[in-house]
């Protein structure tokens, strides 16, 4: 049996995760510093939470000064919106809310269109209408570089074109902490404070901090159906059953959140914020597995980078 | 993964379990390294198998390997390097052109590894992954020994700063596990170790394919006593040395919640900090005695890597871009210095040019002053050289528009290094290390003279400006400006032509017409068109200046002279039909080269204050169209208030 001592004393200055954080703090910054209209890309999920208490440890004593946008696909997981909201509401940020209402009148949902189209119209372009409305030009968004093997590629302060498309081929080279912000007229920036962070140590950070999440993360008896070796959230009557699929109840949580049909569910008892630490330390498999839309074909994911995903 | 000690006492709650875990993970040191070496050697297999080996893969990350592998290796085998070469143009051609960011940890520290690539085409990809690593694992091929790729690479870890490097003889399956082989490799190493100044260079037998001596010790090789690559990385020590030294933070941004509220954000580059220390702001010289550091940490005093805002004394004029620093050991303050530049971007870098410099959070604008010699990466010999093309590195001489705070880069990478921003296209061209402060800036005191510039102003009864005509040969830059010039003297003005051709003749006697001699030639045009302002005159400037980056520094050089960029714009073909010259037909002869429009660019200007389309007016119409920018002459005349 293994037991692993508490060590003596921990210097807390010092420590893995108070690195990540401080760089993560002087990412941060840079931006505020740097642009004119800068925006917090706030997903809801777990990563978006860790950033937005980064974000507004970044600026303490002042409160959070640029807006905070949410990219709404209009079919999230409805305790999602209500955790936004009551977001928001506590710690008293500006919300902004965008919606391809265009592609939406369209008819474009995950039941009618594939998952590339669909991911596409109410994300890639969502985003990029997004950041036109408002006239963004710097996005800090909560990608991690050990989500996928593209975005281990990318760098902190991600340069885009006036298409707002990434080239992965033209990356700025990054030296030091001496970052280059600049930008001609149309073009702007994607900045990941997360990039150097793992799941393990979001999850961590998390604990050591005590942030608030979306309960969708933690085990409850919820009505769930099997699809694509995965369970499928029953989340609103918006969604058609096949012949033979009933809904049943299990006791599951999510890893990664996102538009609820697309979104796999795992088994799991899991109810506490300990007791989920204690499980990634048992699990086999990665995070993405449960997203349907990484697996439409290789290279997924740098081909919607590219678009202007983020 | 592997670490998860779940086996705990019945009464333990998970909360309890989970705090002591992470302790004792939050306790584990963390080592940044990168892998580089030449071409194919093996260091993304190397990198794959290791987060193989440490059980750092997923399951399903894992199947999707076993696919992916097959036909890439011999069967039985995983291409480890799969598990890093995440662009679709990497898979297709199997190598690495981007570092890839990858993270592991075993039970005693936790890695972040930058996987860097082999081909010489990328390697400013490489140093970027050595600016940020504190040891190197450096591959080479058991059949092929050190190679100039590997030279170079190794070159590249001296000039970052990187000591501890470990050498991997990869792929020793291929020969036999031979001890010789290795053995004769080892030797080659040491002493380009000992060359280069590299601390604790080992030399380790690998097969990173088949996993021997990565994380447990081969078997086909009992012969080797020394260190399993895990072994080396969990034993390297890169001690917090930046916690000792002078304290430095470069201020990012300046706080000011509420009224009474002015704090200042940065990170800590080095030394530590405790309320009550006498601090300096480098720009202005100002002292302050730190009042309060937030966060509050236990100890009550902030060390180097840290996030903060300190709440100085008193009031003092601090900005982003200033230092604060230990009051008793400030760094080098100076406008030129001398560094070593490593070039990055498609186009040239040149002497006399002007890019932005990134130092810190402080930038201002630099130009390249001397081109001291280009430093061969592989033999490390000094070449003389006029220009530096993409991943070539020399000494220069730099000089600032201001002064900056920096401290030697040996010394602090964060104070001594810095990148070059182009200005127009703002790609970042260039990676520098700064060497040591030339301190010539102060034995050439600008003369400071009683007349001011008004008073010569109101003497001359006009104001000064500076009119510079762009546009290719045979635009009819010097025929539009000649009948501004003759009508400006008819109603009473002071104007001087100042034409490209006639320069060339004296002043820039000495210079071609290549890309660094024409960037020369704006410079010296610029500087005298700035002297002829300062005396009072309008100069009216004709030149080609066919790039973009130079009549911006034109402009810059007019300080606060109105400066106005005129675009004689006329198709090539009009302007060869005219080939006043004769340059064109030469151009297309063959005869002389480096002819804008024919053989080099001309960039046209993106937003000139005017642009003369030559060819459907008068050259009559287009110099009054001239004089009407200038207000017939209003903008010129002194008013009184
Ligand atoms: N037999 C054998 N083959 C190896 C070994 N290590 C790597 N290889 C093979 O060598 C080839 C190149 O490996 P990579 O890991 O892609 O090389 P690299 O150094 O990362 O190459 P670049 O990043 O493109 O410079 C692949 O086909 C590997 O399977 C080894 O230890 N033994
Ligand atoms: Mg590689």
């Amino acid at each position: 049996m293994t037991v692993i001592e508490a060590p003596s004393r921990v210097d807390e200055r010092f420590s893995h995760i108070r690195r990540l954080e401080a760089e993560s703090i002087a990412i941060i910054r840079e931006v505020a510093a740097c642009f004119q209209r800068p925006v917090l890309l706030y997903s809801i999920g777990k990563d978006s939470s860790v950033l937005l208490h980064l974000a507004q440890k970044a600026f303490v004593p002042a409160p959070l000064w640029f807006p905070v946008l949410h990219v709404d696909t209009g079919w999230k997981f409805r305790e999602m919106i209500a955790h936004r909201d009551s977001t928001a509401a506590r710690l008293g940020f500006e919300l902004l809310v965008h919606t391809n209402e265009e592609a939406a009148r369209a008819g474009i949902t995950p039941f009618t269109a594939s998952s590339a189209v669909y991911n596409h119209a109410m994300k890639t372009e969502g985003l990029k209408q997004a950041m036109a409305r408002w006239g963004f030009d710097a996005a800090i968004g909560g990608a991690r570089r050990d989500e996928e093997k593209s975005r281990a590629k990318e760098r902190i302060f991600s340069h885009r074109n006036p298409a707002q498309r990434w080239e992965p081929k033209t990356q700025r080279p990054e030296f030091w902490h001496a970052w280059n912000t600049r930008l001609a007229p149309g073009e702007s920036m994607r900045v990941f404070p997360l990039s150097n962070w793992t799941e393990r140590d979001v999850w961590d950070y998390i604990w050591i901090e005590g942030i608030s999440l979306v309960p969708l993360y933690f085990a409850k008896p919820r009505l769930v159906i099997r699809r694509q070796d995965t369970w499928i959230m029953v989340d609103d009557d918006r969604m058609p059953l096949e012949a033979g699929e009933s809904p049943e109840k299990r006791s599951v949580r999510f890893r990664s959140i996102g538009c609820y049909p697309y979104t796999g569910a795992i088994d799991s008892t899991a109810a506490t914020l300990a007791e989920i630490l204690l499980e990634m330390r048992s699990t086999r498999m990665s995070e993405r597995h449960g997203r349907l839309i990484d697996h439409d074909q290789a290279g997924s994911m740098e081909r919607k980078k590219q678009e202007g995903y983020f | 993964m592997r670490d998860t000690p779940h086996q705990m006492p019945e009464e333990e709650s998970p909360d309890a379990i989970i705090a002591r875990v992470i302790a004792a993970e939050q306790a584990k040191s963390q080592l940044r390294l990168l892998t580089c070496g030449s071409v194919d050697d093996g260091k993304s297999t190397l990198l794959g198998r290791t987060l193989y080996d440490a059980d750092c893969v997923y399951e399903d990350q894992l199947a999707r390997l076993f696919n992916e592998s097959r036909g890439r290796v011999p069967e039985g085998d995983l291409d480890f390097a799969l598990l890093l070469d995440g662009l679709m143009s990497e898979r297709e051609q199997g190598i690495t052109i981007d570092v890839a960011w990858r993270f592991f940890e075993t039970d005693k520290r936790k890695f972040v590894v930058a996987d860097c690539p082999g081909h010489e085409q990328y390697t400013r990809n490489m140093a970027t992954g050595a600016s940020q690593a504190d040891a190197a694992l450096l591959l080479i091929d058991a059949r092929k020994g050190v190679l100039t790729q590997t030279r170079r690479h190794a070159h590249i870890l001296a000039l970052m700063g990187i000591r501890h490097v470990a050498v991997a003889v990869n792929k020793m399956d291929l020969v036999g596990f031979d001890r010789t082989a290795f053995e004769r490799h080892a030797a080659e190493i040491a002493d380009l170790a000992e060359a280069l100044g590299f601390t604790d260079a080992v030399a380790i037998p690998v097969s990173a394919l088949k996993g021997d001596n990565v994380l447990t010790r081969s078997a086909a090789m009992p012969w080797f006593d020394g260190p399993t690559i895990i072994e080396w990385l969990e034993s390297v020590d890169v001690a917090a040395a930046v916690v000792r030294g002078p304290f430095r933070m470069p201020v990012q941004w300046v706080s000011r919640a509420g009224q009474d509220f002015r704090g200042y954000c940065g990170r800590i580059v080095r030394g530590r900090v405790r309320p009550g220390d006498e601090l300096m702001v480098t720009r202005s010289g100002a002292r302050a005695v730190v009042a309060r550091i937030m966060p509050e940490y236990d100890l009550g005093q902030a060390v180097a890597g840290q996030s903060v805002t300190l709440v100085l004394d008193r009031d003092v004029d601090v900005s982003r871009g200033d230092v604060l620093a230990a009051a008793d050991r400030p760094p080098v303050i100076a406008d030129q210095f001398q560094a070593h530049l490593l070039s990055l971007g498609e186009a040239p870098m040149i002497p006399g040019r002007q890019y932005l410099m990134r130092l810190g959070t402080d930038e201002v604008p630099v130009s390249i002053t001397a081109l001291k010699h280009r430093i061969d990466i592989d033999t490390r010999a000094h070449l003389a050289a006029r220009q530096l093309a993409m991943n070539e590195l020399a000494v220069v001489n730099l000089a600032a528009d201001r002064p900056v705070a920096f401290d030697p880069y040996a010394e602090n990478r964060d104070m001594g290094g810095f990148v070059l921003v182009d200005r127009i296209t703002h790609a970042t061209v260039g990676a520098g290390m700064i060497d040591f402060a030339l301190r010539r800036a102060g034995n050439i005191p600008w003369q400071a003279f009683d007349t001011a510039p008004d008073a010569r102003a109101a003497a001359q009864g006009q104001r000064p400006a500076i009119l510079w005509f762009t546009g290719l040969s045979g635009a009819g830059k010097s025929t539009i400006a000649n009948i501004v010039d003759r009508k400006l003297m008819a109603t009473g003005f002071h104007p001087f032509v100042l034409d490209g051709d006639n320069v060339r003749h004296g002043l820039n006697r000495d210079l071609g017409f290549t890309e660094a001699d024409r960037v020369e030639n704006i410079r010296r045009m610029a500087e005298v068109a700035k002297l002829m302002a300062d005396a009072g005159l309008v100069v009216l400037v004709c030149a080609i200046s066919p790039y973009a980056r130079d009549r911006a520094l034109a402009r810059e050089i007019a300080g606060s002279h109105p400066f106005y960029e005129i675009f004689v714009d006329a198709p090539l073909t009009v302007a060869e039909a005219r080939d006043p010259k004769g340059l064109y037909a030469k151009a297309r002869a063959g005869k002389i080269a480096n002819v804008p429009g024919i053989d080099v660019p001309y960039e046209a200007p993106e937003a000139p204050e005017l642009r003369l389309t030559s060819h459907d007016a008068p050259a009559e119409a287009l110099a009054d169209r001239v004089l009407h920018l200038l207000q017939l002459g209003r903008t010129l005349k002194v008013t009184d208030n």
